[in-house]
């Protein structure tokens, strides 16, 4: 059994825990607050702008009137982003959109090059990449995956201009290297439930997966119907596509910033009060073992003074 | 058939209807009007008065800016910037284009000039859709007690 100043010194040890815990808990609430304020507010235009993109991507034919709308077959490299926190101590946030995201990568069977947005994504996404690199039973095109770029510490608050430098990448990475482009983030649904998930960024069109393992991690588009038609374009296709096409891109990752910031606080509030649970228990189970061995020493004192005055009285019999 | 409309700002959602019979847009290349059955149509918006017809009722937002889609049995009014025709205060809007008018003439820096331009265009957008609001006969402003009830 350990002494009674041991187990003093770890309850002192879990309630120090308690107290970050709990101050990070708090924290976490009022950020939680803010970000799903931001998301919320830029939601609906963000969802339907894409609806609107989707459904002037379907109607295009023949030579695409912007080149963030050219379908290119067959699809020989693919590009990620994925959006993470910078920090940990938020449950499974992190490992979750990671792990969705490898998941993704493995199953479409192309080399894979990576953005990642978050401290924590780049760690991750490095060490996988570099352990699917030494896997020599890996296949080919894991083992041609790479890093092309990463941004982290993004602000509390992210508006347009703080993502418009990962737009700059996801466009010269379309352009130039790959040939479709995935955003994978995650969802915010509530304080208690996030979804990570991945969504078809570039080309802009109605996303046709091309095997049912990646229809289960790739959410649908909308329904877009109308498919005889063609639109009319004022003041010109190449003006307004040149204008809004880019633009939506970046409300999109803007979007999936927001969506990803509530969904980290969420998890960290979440993540924290559990903690805090956790230690109050431990410390209350902390305490009651204290009591225990302390009620131990003074009974087994006692005994050894009623020991020792039994032993006197029959000293004092004796003769 | 009614049309559906959908009014949202970068920040907010504005309006939702499906029944409105014809939506008069601020295209960037002059007045629109839409009736259900239009041709599918992609435009840029200028700066205006948005007017959504529903039976009797005309339903007024001025923006500023954004884009519009159009298809045959839904409109998507995507602005840069909206705001209500019940949520302009005139007063506010006077004060602007003063301030706005008296630091033109004093003369500012050429960076924050095109943003007073621009602010400045905007009251005066605003305050010629009121106006012209106030005089159409028959047009009923909707109130804020209008949406909380809807």
């Amino acid at each position: 059994m350990p002494t009674t100043r041991e187990i003093k010194r770890r309850i002192r040890s879990v309630k120090n825990i308690n107290q970050v815990t709990r101050a990070l808990e708090a924290v976490s609430a009022s950020s939680v607050r803010k970000a799903q304020a931001a998301m919320l507010a830029s939601r609906p235009y963000s969802q339907h702008a894409y609806n609107v993109l989707v459904g002037v991507a379907a109607q295009v034919k023949g030579t695409p009137p912007h080149p963030l709308l050219e379908v290119r077959e067959p699809v020989q490299r693919i590009a990620v982003v994925i959006i993470t926190g910078d920090r940990g101590l938020a449950g499974a946030y992190n490992a979750n959109i990671v792990r969705r995201a490898t998941q993704f990568a493995e199953r479409y069977g192309q080399p894979t090059h990576w953005v990642t947005v978050g401290r924590k994504g780049r760690d991750l996404i490095r060490r996988w990449i570099a352990r699917k690199r030494r896997d020599e039973n890996a296949a080919p095109f894991l083992r041609e995956q790479k890093l092309v770029a990463e941004f982290s510490h993004l602000p509390a608050a992210p508006d347009l201009g703080d993502v418009a430098p990962i737009a700059r990448v996801v466009f010269d990475e379309f352009l130039d290297e790959v040939d479709e482009v995935f955003i994978a983030y995650t969802n915010f649904i509530n304080t208690m439930t996030q979804q990570p998930r991945v969504l078809p960024l570039l080309p802009l069109r109605p996303f046709e997966p091309r095997t049912r393992d990646i229809l289960e991690l790739v959410e649908p588009d909308p329904e877009v119907n109308y498919s005889n038609r063609s639109y009319i374009f004022e003041p010109s296709a190449e003006a307004i596509l040149g204008e809004i096409i880019p633009r939506f891109t970046e409300l999109q990752i803007l979007q999936a910033v927001r969506e990803s910031l509530a969904s980290e606080h969420s998890a960290r509030m979440v993540a924290m009060r559990n903690a805090s649970e956790s230690a109050e228990s431990l410390a209350d189970a902390l305490q009651l073992e204290y009591n225990k061995a302390r009620q131990l020493a003074i009974t087994s004192e006692i005994l050894d003074i009623i020991g020792g005055v039994e032993a006197l009285a029959q000293q004092e019999e004796a003769p | 058939m009614p049309i559906e409309v959908e009014v949202v700002s970068r920040v907010r959602e504005l309006y939702h209807t499906d029944k409105a019979d014809m939506v008069i847009i601020p295209g960037s290349e002059g007045e629109m009007g839409v009736l259900p059955n239009h041709a599918l149509l992609l435009s840029t918006l200028g700066f205006g008065e948005l007017r959504i017809v529903e039976g009797e009722d005309i339903v007024s937002f001025v923006v500023y800016g954004g884009v519009v889609d159009v298809r045959p049995d839904k409109v998507t009014v995507l602005a840069d910037d909206a705001e209500s025709l019940y949520e302009l205060d005139m007063e506010q809007i006077e004060a602007a284009r003063e301030r706005a008018r008296q630091l033109m003439e004093e003369g500012v820096a050429e960076d924050e000039r095109a943003h007073i331009v621009q602010e400045l265009r905007r009251a005066e957008i605003a305050a010629k859709v009121h106006q012209r609001a106030m005089k159409r006969p028959g047009q009923r402003i909707r109130t804020l007690e209008d949406e909380d009830e809807a």
